[in-house]
């Protein structure tokens, strides 16, 4: 889901990258707190990973594919502040090296994908996890059922910003109903894929797995 | 680097976007597609660096379609790399409390 430029009016588009570079921002400090020796590379290695599978286009329907988001992915793994730092480096990344995705509509891919996808994501699999028992498969499922529920939320962003500022005149319920029918398969191709990759990491660093130490993390006292 | 995980990983990635992207569908998304039937497809406007020597994840002037998609990958992937893991290392130092 890469918005090129076009699709949407400059002063929504700036409006957007305004919000994005607030979220960025604040994810830097978010992430400066999580980083250590220990998740830097696997954050490194996160961002890398995303750039890569989001290259291996799935075929979903007749004439039609996907590809991963990773919002979620990312999110369990290095937690949702890194997330939104690693998903923002390979969105503008695709922008500027292979015009993957407008420029003027980087603001609105990076809204999308790195911050309403990564936290509304990161949220769901945070209420999943807390019902499920306490142990390393649900861990697995939870990032299952939330990069499922992370695509449509990514559409969701998209379809509010066609609402606000598209240079074409749909109604909003027609981009609606278009929209989210045609990601309804590539959300269950992003659910197989996240639970792929968690479950790989979870069987061999389980101790990296941000989404697994829970909060343990941020609770750590701090020596001066 | 002592983590096998991240080794393992880092060439995972090499071997995906440089090898088996070849085989990935070249269909429109879903997002793509969509556009088109709602009616909006035609707004978009091509990216100013439409014309960029790896544009649409290839490489300009590599002719084997295999040969300039896969370098395109290897390309991605080692820039990716090289941006966040000096992202994500720079941020740690930030962080030296709890090494």
């Amino acid at each position: 889901m890469h918005i090129p430029d076009g699709f949407i009016d400059i002063p929504t588009s700036a409006a957007f990258a305004a919000v994005a570079a607030v979220g960025v921002a604040a994810s830097l400090k978010g992430a400066a707190k999580s980083l250590d020796e220990k998740t830097a590379p696997l954050a490194g290695l996160t961002a890398t990973f995303i750039f890569a599978v989001q290259m291996l286009n799935f075929p979903v329907a007749a004439g039609t594919s996907g590809h991963l988001f990773g919002s979620v992915l990312a999110a369990v793994l290095v937690g949702p502040y890194v997330a939104t730092l690693a998903l923002s480096v390979v969105l503008l990344l695709q922008a500027l090296l292979f015009a993957d995705g407008g420029l003027t509509a980087a603001g609105l891919n990076v809204f999308n994908l790195s911050l309403v996808g990564v936290w509304v994501g990161y949220g769901a699999f945070l209420l999943v996890k807390k019902i499920l028992p306490k142990n390393k498969p649900s861990i697995t499922t939870a990032a299952a059922i939330a990069g499922f529920i992370s695509v449509p939320a990514a559409v969701m962003g998209f379809v509010l910003q066609y609402a606000i500022g598209a240079n074409s005149t749909f109604s909003v319920t027609a981009v609606f109903t278009g929209m989210m029918s045609a990601h309804v398969l590539i959300g269950i191709g992003e659910a197989v894929i996240t639970a792929f990759s968690v479950t790989a990491v979870m069987a061999s660093r389980p101790d990296l797995v941000y989404g697994y130490r829970g909060t343990k993390a941020q609770l750590e006292i701090r020596k001066a | 680097m002592k983590n096998p995980l991240v080794v393992v990983g880092l060439v995972l990635s090499l071997v995906l976007a440089g090898g088996l992207s070849y085989y990935a569908s070249s269909q429109p998304d879903g997002f793509e597609k969509s556009a088109g039937e709602i009616g909006f497809l035609d707004t978009a406007e091509e990216s100013p660096l439409a014309g960029s020597p790896l544009a649409e994840y290839g490489v300009a002037g590599v002719e084997n379609e295999r040969l300039s998609g896969g370098l395109a990958g290897v390309i991605g992937v080692a820039s990716t790399a090289a941006i966040s893991f000096g992202i994500f290392y720079a941020l740690r130092r930030f962080n030296k409390s709890r090494s």
